[in-house]
């Protein structure tokens, strides 16, 4: 220490070697990498179980499973896919790799705890895959009561599992605020704070303060299991319906922790490929942190029809549409953004460009499922599974796959086929909407979600669906090989590809150990960057 | 006074002084505090919506704890937060013996907590006063009032998870108490000690919570 010896050969990849080396360090990047290839993995197998929900569904009658099978398949795509995927995949992922980097810090603040986070999740998942050594589970990702009081002993274990999650997903978020407040470098003010930054900063206080509703709600829930305790079961004196609300309590701020930082990636993306100053720096700024603030109180919107009061109902809908403010402020400045810049169609772009478009789709049918009156008529049906898909993966992933095409040259120091890259867009995006528009017209002629057969009416569409879900398959998995072809042959990137202005653009691709070369005194550290 | 060791910690790589690191530990602390206040609170609202419920079953349940054994145990552990923050004391004044001597009354406080409330459970295991499916009890009381095995779900789950944080924080102390005889801790460097505490308190508030609510709501 002290002594600046700076080698410009040595990286994080690089600087010590062995497995061992991955599974004990302290190094966010590596901790990054090391969720990016959980996350893949896990979402892998959820796509896996997509497909197989899909070809079930190609035409009326049994298929491929029985209908418990069924069951057991939709629910577990839909827990890996949320728990595993999702909810992780870009804060724990990118956000890990770049918070520090784009503040210009060493590490996040609590490095030690950001390890023991990655091995939450895993021991979680393998929990959850533990529940298939006892027939599984078939209460969809929801767990609702009283159906999962009573149903497989594989319950116990998933809800177990989804606890032991939950605890990865708060202590990153826990490092993360301290890692804002705490360790930004010298200048570094708030309002010179990335947009990333500012969208995983509002999630992270959304995955603080959420999260452990969700783990007391799923320890009562094995209590229940176990021991009867009654509080969710009728039967006992207890509510079901409170199961809900607690559930809700998490799972809707859930949503906005998978869709904040999706958001956050795009703005960088658009700035970057914009060539221009991001319009309403500070209105893309707040509206993250209002997003994350409105969503603590419309968690009732889920529950318009299990018998909650009218007056609830109301206050409910009414506060689920005013998300659509802070919502509406975001894409109009992109759009403002975007509006004579120098635009480059580089495939990341490419994916902050459908992002655009397949999140407005997602928002705007949010609407009108916040309107009770449609609402009522929607519940339950394939209109709420292609508005959630549209948020979910239209949002999140296409962002997830956005961003890592625009951070692959820095995190590996190489670069991707942008010829493939641009067919893997071209490919989900299509797949993407061929799959689930058709899903907004089957919800809207009454087909109910979560079955696994329908009547023969619904037939046409459910097949062109069936052929949309194969296409974006076809499109992840080739992906999949663009990235590992990125990874270990890929062309050298230089230091600054796409002439961003953030922080991580500004030092070594693949970044040093301690993430900047140029810091006078290791210990002493004060970032004298622009 | 062992001054000699109060300089051996040399904060982690990311930081810029110790002070920087200890401002950070505690920061994220008051964090993690946030997040027990939360999971606990989830067992507060529902004990708000079921004694809104059923105001009856609550009185009627608390007859069946000894408000003695809750008050001891309160006692108790207020004296054990009390020692805590002394210890802290000492350990800023270098006073390696004081901080000792006030972490082993803080130990010892808690074992006894948690002997109590052994006592406490397997007296009501005994006679069968146990959460929702579990319950047996036939004694007297047994039907003046309807569910109440509900009581006795939300008595175990609430001092349960309660009684897990406490053990948890045995587990801290003692190794506080190792670290201190170690000559870790001295004015420059007592970050552990801080956290432990804080952390500490919590559960001793939420402790002052559970008290009325469990044993004096009758």
């Amino acid at each position: 220490m002290g002594t600046a010896i700076v080698d410009k050969n040595k990286n994080y990849l690089n600087e010590k070697s062995g497995l061992w080396s991955w599974l004990t360090t302290l190094d966010h990047k590596r901790i990054g990498i090391m969720y990016m290839i959980a996350v893949m993995f896990f979402f892998l197998l959820g796509g896996i179980f997509a497909m197989l929900i899909r070809a079930e569904l190609f035409k009326v009658g049994p298929t491929l499973f029985t209908s418990p099978q069924y069951n057991q398949v939709m629910t577990l795509h839909g827990a890996i896919m949320v728990f595993m995927v999702i909810i992780p995949g870009i804060p724990a992922f990118l956000g890990n790799f770049f918070l520090p980097i784009q503040l210009g810090a060493k590490d996040v603040a609590f490095p030690r705890i950001n390890l023991l986070s990655w091995y939450c999740l895993i021991v979680g998942a393998a929990v959850v895959f533990w529940s298939l050594l006892h027939h599984g589970v078939d209460t969809g990702w929801t767990f609702y009561t009283p159906y999962s009081i009573s149903t497989s002993n594989g319950t116990t274990w998933v809800v177990a599992g989804a606890f032991i999650i939950g605890f990865s997903s708060i202590l990153t978020g826990l490092n993360f605020i301290a890692t804002v407040h705490k360790l930004r470098a010298p200048g570094m003010n708030f309002w010179r704070m990335p947009l990333f930054v500012w969208a995983l900063y509002s999630t992270a206080i959304l995955q603080v303060l959420a999260t452990p509703v969700l783990g007391i709600t799923l320890l009562l829930l094995v209590a229940e299991r176990v021991m009867g305790i009654g509080i969710f079961d009728a039967k006992l004196g207890g509510d079901p319906v409170l199961f809900q609300h607690f559930f809700w309590f998490y799972s809707h701020p859930a949503v906005y922790i998978m869709i904040l930082p999706a958001m956050g990636v795009v703005s960088e993306l658009i700035a970057t490929f914009s060539r221009k100053t991001i319009f309403g720096y500070k209105a893309i700024a707040l509206s993250s942190v209002g997003i994350a603030a409105v969503s603590f109180f419309v968690w009732g919107h889920h529950m318009f029809v299990s018998g909650q009061s009218e007056v609830a109902g109301i206050i409910f809908s009414f506060l689920t549409m005013l998300v659509g403010v802070p919502t509406a402020i975001k894409v109009f400045n992109w759009v403002a953004t975007i509006y004579k810049g120098s635009v480059r169609f580089d495939t990341p772009m490419l994916y902050a460009l459908g992002f655009l478009f397949l999140f407005t789709i997602g928002g705007v049918t949010g609407i009108i499922l916040a309107t009770i009156a449609t609402d009522v008529h929607f519940h339950d049906t394939y209109f709420v599974v292609a508005h959630f898909h549209y948020v979910m993966v239209g949002g999140t992933l296409m962002a997830i796959m956005g961003g890592i095409y625009y951070w692959i040259p820095k995190m590996f120091g190489r670069m991707y086929n942008e010829y493939w890259a641009r067919i893997t867009f071209v490919l989900i995006f299509v797949g993407f909407n061929v799959t689930f528009f058709p899903q907004f017209v089957l919800g809207a002629l009454g087909m109910p979600r979560r079955y696994f057969d329908y009547l023969p009416v619904y037939e046409p569409l459910n097949r062109i669906s069936s052929v949309g879900a194969w296409t974006i398959g076809v499109g992840f998995l080739i992906g999949l090989f663009v990235i590992i072809q990125a990874i270990f042959k890929g062309e050298k990137a230089p230091e600054n590809p796409w002439g961003g202005k953030t922080l991580e653009w500004q030092t070594a691709s693949p970044p040093p150990h301690e993430n900047f070369h140029n810091q006078p005194v290791v210990t002493a550290g004060p970032y004298e960057y622009r | 006074m062992n001054t000699a060791n109060s300089t051996k910690h040399h904060y982690a790589h990311h930081f810029e002084s110790a002070e920087h690191e200890y401002q950070t530990s505690k920061f994220g602390l008051w964090l993690f505090l946030c997040t027990e206040i939360l999971m606990f609170g989830g067992l507060f609202v529902g004990y708000a919506i079921f004694h809104h419920k059923y105001p009856e079953l609550f009185k009627a349940g608390s007859h069946f704890l000894d408000w003695r054994l809750g008050s001891l145990n309160t006692v108790v552990l207020l004296i054990s937060s009390f020692t805590m923050a002394l210890s802290i004391y000492y350990a800023q004044m270098n006073d390696r013996a004081k901080t000792l001597i006030n972490l082993y009354i803080t130990l010892i406080c808690g074992f006894i907590f948690m002997g109590v409330k052994f006592f406490e459970y397997s007296h009501k295991i005994h006679e069968g006063l146990l959460p929702g499916h579990l319950f047996h009890y036939a004694g007297e009381g047994a039907n003046a009032v309807a569910n109440l095995p509900l009581y006795f779900s939300f008595y175990f789950c609430m001092t349960g998870l309660h009684g897990t944080h406490v053990l948890a924080g045995l587990f801290l102390i003692a190794w506080l108490i190792v670290r201190t005889h170690r000559g870790e801790f001295g004015p420059k460097y007592y970050t552990p000690l801080e956290c432990v505490g804080l952390f500490w308190h919590l559960i001793d508030l939420i402790w002052i919570y559970l008290f009325p609510l469990l044993y004096l709501v009758g």
